[in-house]
């Protein structure tokens, strides 16, 4: 078994190579086990459209729900009449603050946030009342139709102003402050560069937008039926809030239409939970793109100001940062943000002094939480930008600056942790730096080139400039700072099949895909399916940050590998061999000697055997008042080479190629991989140069997809994977890394630093917008 | 309601006064799906005859406001009115082309509408259709200035372009590659007959501006005998004599005082809108 999967990865490794990148010989690997490109098996249904999302739910006798929101960021609520709504013909129940039976706030790190606001609005968009009826038309007209009396206050909309002002919330106006001070803080280098950064509202903006059906169960208790990425945590608040048990909340995971960070969430699950229980009928709700804009949690803006000190040479003494994270008027997640922004201020550098604060404040503005590498995200774009002033300071080239600095395995992070897993920051680099530039565009009609502003448009070869950035980032894996980050996972074979449950929610990571091949490596069977997920199976946890790649994935493992111990132990007894002699392989057992063969439906012998077993990675600490602490179980790092052209004299941007090399650990199924880079890449390109949820005065302006400029298949860049570095992570199962997270931290990073290089402009405000990259007389 | 001939659609709205004529319904029903607007009722023209193609009438194309921007795409359009083929091209992704009509962009008189610039460059008029058979003419550039409104009952049936036979452009500025909004667009339309240049700036202001100074002075330079030649430096100057006139520098403060700057966003569009023209005019002229 062994040998074979060895010689997977190696084929794996050279698809990933310089030389086949672009070939991507995935035909040819095995059609199973790990290091196998393997379709999802929903993936058919999805294409066409077949596949039943929580928006294609029915029930008998259902209800449609719908939310009426604030219409300003910050109000007293005076009163709410939702008389005239209870009076609409078809309206059975309306909902508000006074309705709730258990807690009236929820929150995973602190219960900060009401379901319904209550006395005072603090974000345009806030839940006020929901309303359940037999039509959605109705059901939207008397959500209309409560009258609730504001007193509008002036709304604190700028995070700065936001400590001096008086708090918007109990808990005060400050969410978390992290004092970072490491080495010698009075330390000065012989050149510093200073910038000042800011860093925008990057929305989500999922697929499908939110939707839920709740069905209430004759126990008194409701099930949910949604995309929840998080299902245990929160059936937990749910119940809370129901003022239930848990055991009388159930939540169905349906397939997730798109997700990058939270999606349905509580907020969204008690209204129409209440609504079910309240008027004993399943009650579904799909909110309109609107309303998803405004409810779920966006990006957190961040304005960022840094000083570097460095000697002649180039090499980094001191880095100090003021980090000023927005999160909205609510905490939610947001500590976990600040904390991997403080933490990874200084990128992947050795730094022997550090001097960083940061801030997590509330204001007016749209919710902050959760989505794909926040907080190192915004640090990234900041501490790259500061590499290529401090290159340009001191005449060095960008790139050879940055590989004077690498960190490495044994160094130490600014918050005292030494970094054991593999960080082969120079070898990414290198790779990079190593790979061809993608050729420059030929003038003339016969070979039109993608010009920036796109096919038909304004731009003018003579008048564009190429740019050529470099950018190095890392994020952390799993949940830090102490979280108990565990994973469940029950492995069954029975005659020729294998099937696992683990509440782990696939969105869109491809954990079913990779559970699927986890047993079939192990167990050598190939048909396995995975079982929906809901709350009655043990909790997998959230959805987030590679985790169940990692839990998930290591739980799986052990689960089958405890299968095929019981399914081994009576045959290796047998033989008087222990059962590592053993091996299982396309449904057949043979011994090492080749004496025993057998097929493994043959060893079951009709019986059906169960496992179930956990993975909890090594435990955390929290980081201490003055940012140190063993705070991570896990890093992954990315090297990125971005190649733009400019239209100077317009400032349209268009990104021609991102070259790509990541630490991987190992790649588990190649075709998954190379999506999930992509992705990211996009996703990275889109906060880059377009994506910023525009508010006013606290007022989230144009939440529709028209002026919410996501990038499109024409603005997607060639993305170029040079290099896959697979070092294996001894501490993970399979030696595997999260693949999603770094590529949307580095990208945005890697595409200001070849605008900067194109037009010599700072480009220090990400998205850049067109003013920022247009050259010459203003 | 779905009528067949523009009659039946005109007596339609007249009986019923709240109906909203709905043509490809890109603008139309994001309105509505959005919830801002909730028409009673609504009169369907995609079944109406007559208005998707375009005859000839002495040297003016009659163009059906059914025209989708799809077919005005095609290359036996673009070789008539190369302008608004131009325009019909960026004018968003292959599902609105497909569906997007020009009298559609025209009536809803979005800022944006990429169609619009070049009517208005073009001098175009409309052919509305009223109540009992009436019939009158709009310039184009009246209904979008609000000069005249079109009143119940009435429907945009054809747009009136002259053929010019001559190089037309129409470039725009957008934050994306892909298809986005226009930051700025200007169509540049020569008139070699009349020796005469035209040019209309979109998306700066909310409808199509016209630099009429600037368009006589640079008809004056040009080489109309030759080979339609200007002399040095006279495009740059143009672009950025249509951007004073469309983006001006504020009024000057009385009684001393800072002189007034406008803000960056404000001077990036205005070189934008230099670029454009300056642009769109050499790629008419070249």
């Amino acid at each position: 078994m062994t040998d074979m999967a060895e010689t997977r990865s190696n084929r794996a490794t050279r698809t990933g190579g310089p030389v086949a990148a672009d070939v991507a010989p995935e035909e040819d690997l095995a059609a199973h086990g790990l290091g196998a490109s393997l379709t999802p098996e929903d993936a058919p249904a999805k294409v066409t459209g077949t596949f039943p999302y929580a928006a294609d739910l029915w029930a008998e006798g259902l209800l449609w729900a719908a939310v009426h929101r604030a219409p300003h960021p910050r109000a007293r609520i005076v009163s709410i009449d939702t008389e005239q709504a209870e009076a609409m013909p078809g309206v059975l129940a309306v909902v508000t603050h006074r309705d709730i039976p258990g807690e009236e706030s929820f929150g995973r790190k602190v219960a900060d946030q009401p379901v319904f606001a209550r006395e005072e609005v603090r974000y345009h968009g806030e839940p006020i009342a929901a309303v359940a009826a037999d039509h959605p038309d109705t059901a939207r007209l008397a959500a209309a139709a409560v009258v609730v009396e504001y007193e509008v206050l002036d709304a604190l909309t700028d995070p700065q102003e936001s400590f001096e002002s008086e708090p918007l919330h109990p808990d005060g106006n400050v969410v978390r402050h992290i004092p970072l001070r490491y080495g010698d803080p009075s330390v000065s280098g012989e050149v510093m560069v200073e910038g000042m950064y800011r860093i925008g509202r990057q929305d989500p903006a999922p697929v499908g937008a939110e939707s839920a059906l709740a069905v209430p169960r004759p126990d008194g208790g409701v099930e949910i039926y949604t995309a929840s990425t998080d299902p245990h945590t929160d059936r937990d608040l749910a119940a809370a809030c129901f003022g239930l048990p848990p055991e009388q909340v159930k939540i169905v995971v349906t397939g997730v239409p798109g997700s990058l960070g939270d999606r349905e969430d509580v907020a969204l699950q008690v209204p129409l939970g209440l609504l079910a229980m309240r008027t004993g009928c399943p009650v579904k709700i799909a909110v309109t793109r609107e309303e998803s804009f405004l409810g779920h949690p966006h990006r957190h803006p961040t304005l960022l100001r840094y000083r570097h000190h460095a000697d002649a040479e180039g090499k980094l003494l001191k880095v100090e940062a003021q980090i000023l994270m927005d999160a909205g008027a609510y905490a939610d997640t947001s500590s976990d943000a600040l904390a991997a922004a403080v933490s990874f201020a200084a990128g992947p550098y050795v730094v022997p002094h550090a001097v960083v604060d940061g801030w997590m404040v509330r204001t007016n503005n749209p919710p902050a939480g959760h989505l794909r590498g926040e907080g190192a995200m915004q640090v990234c774009a900041a501490h790259e930008a500061q590499m290529d002033r401090l290159a340009a300071e001191l005449g060095i080239d960008p790139a050879e600056l940055r590989k004077r600095n690498v960190l490495a395995t044994g160094d130490l992070l600014p918050t005292g942790q030494t970094v054991t897993c593999p960080a082969p920051v120079e070898e990414l680099l290198d790779a990079v730096r190593e790979a061809p530039l993608p050729p420059l565009p030929k003038e003339g009609p016969q070979n039109q080139w993608l010009l920036p502003g796109g096919p038909g448009g304004a731009g003018e070869p003579a008048a564009v400039r190429r740019g050529v950035g470099y950018a190095l980032g890392m994020v952390h894996m799993l949940g830090a700072e102490g979280a108990d980050e565990v994973s469940t996972a029950t492995v069954k074979v029975s005659g020729p099949t294998a099937t696992v449950l683990c509440a782990a929610a696939d969105s869109g990571q491809g954990f079913t895909t990779l559970a699927r091949q986890i047993v079939q490596e192990t167990l050598g069977i190939d048909e396995v399916h995975v079982a929906p997920v809901d709350t009655d199976q043990p909790s997998a946890g959230p959805a987030m940050r590679g985790r169940h790649t990692w839990v998930s994935g290591g739980a799986v493992e052990r689960a089958a590998k405890m299968v095929r111990t019981q399914l081994l132990q009576p045959l290796a007894a047998k033989f008087g061999m222990s059962t590592e002699l053993l091996s299982i392989a396309d449904g057949k057992i043979t011994s090492y000697d080749g004496v025993l063969s057998t097929t493994v439906v043959e060893a079951l012998e009709d019986k059906e055997l169960w496992a179930t077993a956990q993975c909890r990675p090594h435990p955390t600490e929290p980081l201490d008042e003055t940012g140190q602490g063993d705070a991570f179980v896990g890093l992954a790092f990315a090297a990125m080479r971005a190649v733009v052209d400019v239209d100077i004299e317009l400032g349209t941007v268009r990104v021609v190629e991102v070259a790509v090399a990541q630490d991987v650990g190992r790649v588990l199924n190649p075709r998954q991989l190379r999506a999930r880079i992509e992705a990211g890449v996009t996703q990275g390109v889109g906060a880059a140069l377009s994506e910023h949820l525009r508010v006013a005065g606290g007022m989230v302006r144009h939440p529709d997809l028209r002026t919410y400029a996501l990038p499109t298949a024409l603005d997607a860049p060639e993305v170029r994977i040079v290099k896959l570095v697979e070092e294996r992570d001894v501490v993970a199962p399979f030696g595997a890394k999260a693949a999603s997270g770094v590529p949307v931290v580095v990208a945005p990073a890697a595409v200001a630093s070849a605008v900067r290089a194109a037009t010599g402009r700072p480009a220090n405000r990400l998205p850049i917008r067109p003013q920022a990259a247009a050259v010459g007389p203003q | 309601m779905l009528p067949t001939t523009l009659d039946e659609a005109v007596s339609a709205l007249t009986a019923v006064p709240a109906a909203v004529p709905v043509a490809g319904g890109t603008d139309l029903m994001a309105d509505v799906n959005a919830g801002q607007l909730r028409p009673a009722a609504l009169v369907g023209l995609g079944r109406v005859g007559g208005i998707r193609g375009w005859e000839y009438q002495d040297g003016h194309a009659v163009l059906g406001a059914g025209l989708t921007h799809a077919r005005m795409c095609r290359p036996d359009f673009a070789a008539l009115i190369p302008g608004l083929a131009a325009a019909a091209r960026v004018a968003g992704p292959p599902q609105v082309r497909n569906a997007g009509t020009l009298g559609g962009n025209v009536v809803t008189g979005a800022p944006t509408g990429d169609a619009l610039p070049v009517l208005a460059a073009l001098e175009a008029a409309l052919s509305i259709a009223g109540p009992g058979g009436a019939h009158r003419e709009v310039p184009v550039s009246h209904l979008l200035a609000g000069v005249e409104m079109l009143q119940p009952g009435e429907l945009v049936g054809h747009v009136r372009v002259p053929l010019l036979h001559a190089p037309q452009t129409f470039l725009k500025a957008t934050g994306r590659t892909g298809p986005g909004r226009a930051l700025a667009s200007v169509a540049v339309v020569l008139d070699p007959v009349r020796r005469g240049v035209r040019c209309a700036v979109g998306a700066v202001a909310p409808m199509p501006l016209r630099p009429l100074e600037a368009e006589r002075w640079i008809a004056s330079l040009i080489d109309w005998e030759g080979g339609r030649g200007l002399p040095e430096g006279a495009l740059t100057a143009f672009g950025e004599y249509v951007a004073m006139a469309c983006i001006p520098d504020p009024p000057a403060e009385e009684a001393g005082g800072e002189p007034p700057v406008l803000p960056p966003a404000a001077l990036h569009l205005r070189r934008t809108v230099a670029t454009l023209s300056r642009r769109g005019l050499g790629r008419a002229l070249a």
